[in-house]
């Protein structure tokens, strides 16, 4: 089973305490992988005015060839962050040329694009991007947004953050999402490395969805270029909050309803049952199964944590007022945030959302039964 | 018949027929309860002369011959006559001392069931053994990585959709807008398929809605009955037991007068209307009630005079295309009922099943579509369209259910698989590999008819005279001296018993599979089958 840790924070913070927290609970993972998220960046990342920022793993041929795509298309680099590795990679990690991150000036001829588009073609770049990287094998690209920056690699989680030095000044993020990855039934491939990522929202699971095929069919076949290239059976996850945000206008309390719904017994006495017994048929198809707990982050730098219908796996959220965590071990919130006031520690069941805001003051817990935010 | 005597082109020996009956001299009591149960009087009181040569010792008296009588059971060989293997003539004596037993080589009856030129008919089934749904195997079981669920104590939503369901975005929109949001009903996925009053006795409907009025209201599980193409009796269609019948109209229309004309008096909404295209057991030929099962009760249902058969045409006469006679059709059926009772055809399994489901996906009325495999049974049919004619229904679910996903509207119109689902035995892992193929559900017929009612059929021609009103156990017959051998009550409770069976064994297949929170639709990553053709015809894995 994987280990998730999340932490959101007033102040940023560097990755390695996301990856001592993995560290500490490292029984849980066998050391296959580790990726993070992070958002809400700071140091020099906040100048950058909504600059999109490239993460991903080049090799000097992919490097070349992205230079030239993205030239050809009217992107200029703004800002970068080399990573030099020493020459001889540790004990089961490979070997890489450059890991980038890179944010870009957008092109002069999108100055008068709606933010809609913008946003849809960010992502068909990034896409594009994947897909030009896996025909030639060189480049392997995570998130191309605003904002945002994602590292994954193979191999023990503090090893990789060691050998890549990621407790650099220039890297600070508010909110950090880091994933231990106990490989399970596919092949390692950094595509199938936890958080997960589509414009802007990045979530990542431990367990295994069983609903996976009938979730990817229903996705891929809704006609919308993002919904692709599973890799991962918890890679609609994150898809699944994209729909429910982008695609059906709700916000994070109704993602709940749509993977996990209500019983009829249960919407029979709800306040919204009308309106979820609609939600329950008309989303069936996106219904997951098998145990999961999943941690995400928003657009809007909200980070959440919801558990399967039937809370089989772990997680506790904790902190203080400008500090939180979401940790699918105890040990790994005792670990980063050992002065909180525990009593006030939250293990959301199998009907509760957990939110945090950005202003991190507070744990917002939403459960099933309760009356619903209306809808814009 | 004298060995030089003449001989008949049907003249046949016991040996000839499929079915030969052993009988006993020493345990038979001669109490005539075989000859009397026998439904097509394959046998009767025999008197037999025997010739013992007596040779006594010695000189003084010569041999002489003594000539006895003795009494038993003769089987008849006139084809009219021939036993059916249905049993009952062992079922009723005391002693054991009758049994009927399949020939062990191919009968010569085949060749002579046409008297009159009246090719053979029957009621019943395929009667082949296999079939692809026994051989298809749920192979993804959740080990370590994620636990299995525990069938007996965890909770689990075993629901389907019966309706038009929207896209999200379309359905929040109409809800927003107030705008017409088609029907769903939230149902149990294992149907009772439609088996019509009339080709059903009365005992074993009754038993029937009784036992899916138990299920609904005492034990909350929302099982469904489809009435077939009879009608409804009067008093089940102004009783709030209605809304867990589906109401089936076909080419006949037989019951609609009564049925239309008590709409103004339901108390509840039928839970669907069914419109039948086609059957799987005789795909492209109508419904048909022989006239021997047309009494006064059924004419009167059905609005026909009473003794004279019912053959249904083999589609709706009305129908003129299917672009827009069906859409009228389902139209129409809606406006019945104000838009809240949804509409949905069945057809035969067919290589054009596909035709018909893309013209579906087009029609935002149609709220489903029922597609019924070569497996499934019939009151009454001709042999040739039973035995020879139709679709398997595995390959026809698949193909539609892929289709639809390509359409991005899989379980928007949910499909339903009938034929063979349980045929020898397995409903619930048949049921279960059909829905992973994707279908949002099942009709079942035979399978209940055996578990609820003791049928006889099997999958070598046994029994199979539901056509002719004789059935033995009273399941399929008008004569009131036939079915009130069928307890209405005992139906009943033996349908709660396979449904609650049935329940158990699905949660037995899904909670391995790591499925509890809904109904593992087109889960097609769990199923596998050693056969590398049917694999990849499916799509499925091939495993050895």
């Amino acid at each position: 089973m994987c280990r998730l840790f999340a932490l959101t924070s007033t102040e940023p913070q560097s990755p390695m305490r996301a990856i001592e927290a993995l560290d500490v609970m490292r029984e849980g993972h066998d050391g296959s992988g580790v990726g993070l998220f992070l958002s809400d960046l700071g140091g020099p990342w906040e100048e950058l005015d909504g600059a999109p920022i490239l993460s991903g793993i080049f090799s000097n041929e992919g490097l070349k060839r992205l230079d030239r795509f993205m030239m050809d298309i009217g992107f200029m680099t703004k800002y970068k962050l080399s990573i030099k590795v020493p020459k001889s990679p540790p004990p089961g990690v490979p070997k890489r040329d450059i890991y980038l991150i890179r944010a870009y000036e957008l092109p002069e001829e999108w100055e008068d694009l709606s933010r809609d588009e913008i946003d849809f073609r960010l992502m068909k770049i990034r896409l594009q991007l994947r897909q030009m990287g896996q025909e030639n094998e060189d480049m392997i690209v995570f998130s191309f947004w605003p904002d945002c920056i994602m590292i994954k690699e193979i191999g023990d989680p503090l090893t990789v953050a060691e050998y890549l030095q990621l407790d650099r000044k220039e890297l600070r993020a508010r909110i950090i999402l880091a994933q231990g990855r106990q490989n399970t039934n596919y092949a390692i491939n950094l595509y199938a490395c936890h958080p997960f990522f589509i414009q802007g929202i990045a979530t990542m699971t431990n367990g295994e969805n069983t609903a996976f095929v009938p979730i990817r069919d229903f996705l891929s076949s809704r006609g919308f270029a993002g919904y692709m290239g599973y890799q991962s059976d918890s890679e609609v996850f994150t898809h699944i909050m994209h729909y429910t945000l982008n695609m059906l206008g709700l916000d994070v309390p109704y993602y709940k309803h749509i993977i996990t719904p209500l019983q009829d017994h249960d919407l029979e006495d709800h306040p919204n049952g009308d309106f979820l017994r609609h939600l329950k048929h008309s989303c069936r198809r996106l219904v997951i199964d098998g145990p999961n707990c999943v941690i995400g982050c928003l657009p809007d730098k909200r980070v959440f944590m919801v558990q399967d219908r039937k809370k089989l796996r772990p997680g506790v959220v904790g902190g203080k007022p400008g500090l939180f965590a979401l940790s699918s071990e105890i040990c790994g919130l005792d670990a980063i945030i050992p002065d909180r006031d525990k009593s006030s520690d939250f293990q959301p069941m199998h009907l509760d959302t957990v939110i945090i805001g950005p202003d991190r003051q507070e744990v917002q817990i939403c459960s099933q039964k309760d009356t619903l935010p209306p809808i814009h | 018949m004298f060995s030089e005597g003449y001989i008949a082109p049907h003249s046949l020996s016991v040996r000839d027929l499929p079915w030969q009956i052993h009988w006993s001299l020493d345990k038979c009591t001669l109490c005539g309860r075989c000859t009397t149960v026998c439904p097509v009087h394959a046998i009767e009181l025999g008197v037999f002369r025997k010739r013992i040569v007596e040779t006594p010792m010695g000189l003084a008296r010569r041999p002489a011959n003594v000539f006895k009588v003795f009494y038993g059971i003769r089987q008849k060989t006139d084809p009219a006559y021939a036993c059916i293997g249905c049993g009952m003539c062992n079922l009723v004596c005391p002693n054991g001392a009758i049994m009927p037993y399949r020939t062990d080589e191919a009968d010569k009856l085949r060749f002579h069931i046409n008297r009159g030129g009246q090719p053979r008919r029957r009621g019943g089934r395929r009667n082949v053994r296999g079939g692809i749904l026994d051989r298809i195997k749920f192979i993804r079981i959740s080990m370590l990585t994620d636990p299995a669920l525990d069938a007996g104590r965890h909770e689990f939503e075993l629901r389907t959709l019966l309706g038009r369901v929207l896209p999200p975005e379309e359905n929040l929109r109409l809800l927003k807008e107030e705008g017409w949001i088609p029907p769903v009903r939230e149902i149990y996925p294992l149907i009772i398929g439609g088996m019509s009053f009339g080709a059903l006795s009365p005992n074993m409907w009754e038993g029937l809605q009784m036992g899916v009025a138990y299920l609904n209201e005492e034990l909350g599980m929302p099982v469904r009955m489809c009435t077939g193409e009879g009608g409804c009796p009067p008093r089940l269609l102004r009783s709030r037991f209605l809304k867990y019948v589906i109401l089936q109209i076909a080419s006949g229309y037989f019951g609609w007068d009564e049925i239309i004309h008590s709409i103004p008096d339901m108390k509840e909404d039928p839970c669907a209307v069914e419109i039948k295209y086609g059957q799987g057991a005789k795909p492209g030929d109508g419904g048909l009630l022989m006239w021997y099962k047309v009494n006064k009760l059924i004419a009167a249902i059905r609005g026909v005079p009473p003794g004279v058969s019912l053959p249904s045409p083999p589609t709706h006469q009305t129908k003129y295309s299917i672009e827009e006679a069906v859409a009228k059709m389902i139209q129409s059926m809606y406006m019945a009922w104000g838009f809240r009772v949804p509409v949905y055809p069945k057809i035969s399994g067919t290589s054009t099943a596909l035709a018909v489901l893309n013209n579906l996906t087009r029609n935002p009325y149609a709220a489903a579509l029922a597609i019924d495999g070569e497996d499934g049974g019939t009151g009454a049919a001709y042999n040739v369209s039973m035995d020879h004619m139709g679709h398997p229904i595995a390959s026809n679910i698949r193909d539609c259910y892929l289709n639809l996903a390509k359409l991005g509207k899989q379980n928007e119109i949910p499909l339903f698989a009938g034929g063979g689902i349980g045929k020898n035995g397995n409903l619930a892992a048949n049921a279960a590999a059909l829905i992973m193929l994707g279908a949002s559900g099942v009709q079942s017929g035979k399978y209940i008819m055996q578990a609820a009612a003791g049928c006889l059929g099997s999958e070598s021609d046994r029994c199979n005279v539901c056509n002719i009103g004789v059935c033995p156990k009273g399941i399929t017959s008008q004569d009131p001296r036939l079915y009130r051998r069928l307890d209405p009550e005992k139906v009943a409770e033996r349908v709660v018993d396979l449904f609650l069976s049935f329940d158990t064994e699905l949660k037995k297949i899904v909670a391995p599979l790591g499925r509890s929170t809904s109904l593992p639709i087109g889960m097609s990553d769990a199923l596998g089958i050693d056969d590398a053709a049917a694999a990849q015809r499916l799509q499925i894995k091939y495993v050895v």
